[in-house]
């Protein structure tokens, strides 16, 4: 799997890899590239991009607001599918798409995951398909050879994370605590043997998503994960800062 | 009919995001184990029979059917039920399923705020904690609800975010739960969202079926030749239907909102107009009213509880399989079918409950006087004083608003 292929070469140069996420269209696809140039040279090593859906369930008021503020001013999938391609020619670093089941079931699973493949995303994310619901995309997706990220929760059975981890490639979202995204999160030791459990489970890579916001907290993953997720923070940064804020945010991250 | 678990043909299922797993697991697991246990089911009909008023009766609507000079009009009264609507019935059927499993808070999205003000009274009665999530323009159409679920002893948390009505709510509502899961049921509050929801209040609605076939039979000696109820999420309507699913001479008819037209864009009928499409959202697959794109589209109803872009997964499979004819009924149609019915009746049925009765009133006048009827009057009226008598223009009662207001400003 060529997703995984890469997050193991990047690993062997780093103890942590960072993965950003941004809402396509929001606030517009000129600060998006803005904002993905911004990523890629602070050296990003993985961005999920979303496609807007109306009704985001696991997402919290900032994101979904993102989500709604795209759509309200006209953001359609196709021109997110376009950007998408404008990206992964620009940039080298792998693109995900994170969004929710019903913007792939109208737009046809086979056809969307397709499509994905020729623009050169690399896999998906999305929350609301469990395997249960998704074996034609599961079968779909690993046959174009693009990653369906599982997800684990707190939550999860060590059998039902081997479970998941059987369905996944590229690498296990783990979620880093119970609610939605956009707050904040103790890294505790409750914490600590939560991640102990997704490692036992599989051999995939861990990111670690949901209350990342400061460089105290990623230093506190290596170690424990392999991937740090900064989701809402940077749509944060962008409102209040602009696109600009974005570069020296993520270089402050690492240093 | 169900190809596997929590479907219907095609529809249904359980879209849910991993954090909630296993509380689905443990709801499926609980719920299952009460639906088996007899006493569970005796225990919910002692409640209802002592703290509501089950069975509600089955009213002869003699006026109406002289007016109307064809069947025989039956009215099912779920208006006479303990908070006025059918929807305490699947609310105290959870709330009793939430003591099983030992759960101290409840939460809840609502519409109309029925919903609302069920879940709150069950809350207090059973001791639980209660948060209700209601959009912002529902709380404003639907004031008096809030004040009793407030002086109840609910939160009521206003939802600003998209059209701000029932389908933000159960967002919402979702968005509380997969942080509060270890201590908070979510009291869905119709046929829809994921599996086991609508198989848990179809059940718990199903008693309504069950007493209609039984009136009817006693009344007259056979059955209704057909049986009307509105469609908002479908509880109500899949409450009564289920009573004669099993016999194929009754005609069972959905009415959707019409709100200003089928043709106007501005309605919610998924299943009666031809606007929808097969989607997935709020963790289930049903017809949904959206754009191409899979992006949910504002629906427009003069009923709070109607105004919803899904319907219930049953409903859908029912609906594609033709056992169920679903029409509309305009936001003008249900203000004179509502008049109508309080002039003739003395009976003055809910904004929503009155979409049921339009499309029975342009039926009647085509059956034959043997032929009887069944509307299933899902809540009564009086909560949407403010909406009813605002669409009649009423001048007396705007005096009496202004009035008030002046007293208020004056600090009085």
């Amino acid at each position: 799997m060529q997703l995984e292929n890469s997050i193991r070469t990047a690993l062997s140069q780093r103890p942590i890899l960072l993965m950003t996420h941004l809402v396509l269209g929001y606030p517009s696809f000129a600060v998006n590239r803005e904002v993905i140039g911004q990523m890629v040279d602070s050296g990003v090593d993985l961005i999920e991009m979303q496609i807007p859906f109306s009704e985001p369930v696991a997402d919290g008021p900032m994101i979904l607001k993102a989500n709604q503020a795209a759509i309200t001013s006209g953001v359609r999938v196709e021109e997110c599918l376009e950007f998408a391609a404008e990206m992964t020619a620009a940039h080298r670093i792998p693109f995900l798409f994170m969004t929710y089941y019903n913007i792939l079931f109208k737009y046809g699973v086979e056809r969307f995951v397709r499509r994905a493949k020729e623009i050169g995303i690399q896999g998906f994310i999305v929350p609301d398909l469990p395997p249960e619901e998704g074996a034609e995309y599961l079968a779909l997706a690993k046959a174009a050879g693009l990653a369906p990220i599982q997800i684990f929760a707190p939550t999860s059975t060590p059998a039902r994370m081997s479970f998941l981890a059987g369905h996944g490639a590229g690498f296990i979202y783990c979620v880093a605590r119970r609610g939605v995204t956009g707050r904040k999160t103790e890294f505790d030791a409750q914490f600590g043997d939560y991640m102990a459990r997704c490692r036992a489970a599989t051999d995939l890579p861990l990111a670690v998503g949901f209350g990342i916001r400061e460089k105290a907290d990623v230093d506190s993953l290596i170690g424990r994960a392999d991937i740090a997720v900064i989701g809402t923070e940077t749509i944060r940064l962008v409102e209040a800062g602009g696109a600009a804020a974005v570069g020296p945010f993520i270089t402050g991250l690492r240093d | 009919m169900n190809t596997r678990e929590g479907y219907y043909g095609q529809w249904g299922g359980a879209f849910i995001p991993e954090v909630l797993y296993e509380t689905f697991r443990e709801l499926r697991a609980a719920f299952h184990a009460a639906k088996q246990d007899p006493l569970f089911w005796q225990e919910y009909v002692d409640l209802m029979s002592t703290y509501s008023c089950r069975p509600t009766p089955l009213t002869g609507a003699d006026n109406l059917s002289d007016h109307f000079g064809g069947a025989r009009i039956f009215i099912k009264r779920e208006d006479l039920n303990h908070t006025g609507a059918h929807k305490a019935n699947n609310v105290m059927g959870q709330g009793l399923l939430v003591k099983r499993m030992g759960k101290k808070r409840v939460i809840a999205e609502t519409g109309a705020g029925q919903h609302g003000v069920a879940t709150a009274t069950m809350a207090a009665k059973f001791g639980f904690e209660c948060t209700i999530y209601m959009g912002e323009e529902d709380v404003r159409r639907q004031r008096p609800n809030v004040f009793w679920m407030e002086k109840l002893g609910a939160k009521v948390v206003p939802v600003t975010d998209g059209s701000r009505t029932l389908k933000d709510a159960i967002n919402e509502a979702f968005r509380d739960w997969v942080g509060s899961m270890d201590t908070t049921h979510y009291v869905m509050g119709t046929v829809c969202g994921p599996h086991p929801f609508p198989e848990m209040v179809a059940w718990f609605q199903s008693i309504i079926g069950i007493e209609a076939r039984r009136q009817i039979l006693d009344r007259i000696g056979r059955l209704p030749a057909a049986v009307y109820a509105c469609v908002g999420g479908g509880s109500n309507a899949m409450g009564i239907f289920q009573g004669f699913l099993s016999d194929p001479q009754v005609e069972l008819v959905g009415v959707e909102a019409g709100g200003r037209g089928l043709d106007s864009g501005e309605h919610a009928a998924r299943l009666a107009g031809r606007d929808a499409s097969a989607g997935v959202a709020q963790g289930y697959k049903t017809m949904f009213l959206q754009n191409g794109d899979g992006q949910m589209r504002d629906t427009h109803s003069v009923a709070a509880g109607l105004d919803y872009v899904g319907v219930s997964p049953i409903l859908s499979n029912l609906w594609e399989s033709g056992r169920v004819r679903f029409a509309a009924a305009t936001d003008a149609e249900v203000i004179t079918a509502l008049d109508l019915t309080m002039k003739q009746e003395g009976i003055i049925p809910a904004l929503e409950s009155a979409h049921a009765f339009v499309q029975a009133f342009k039926d009647a006048p085509r059956l034959r006087p043997e032929d009887a009827i069944i509307i299933n009057m899902s809540g009564r009226g009086d909560k949407d004083i403010f909406t009813i008598a605002h669409a009649f223009g009423d001048p007396s009662w705007k005096k009496f608003i202004m009035d008030r207001g002046a007293e208020y400003a004056a600090g009085k």
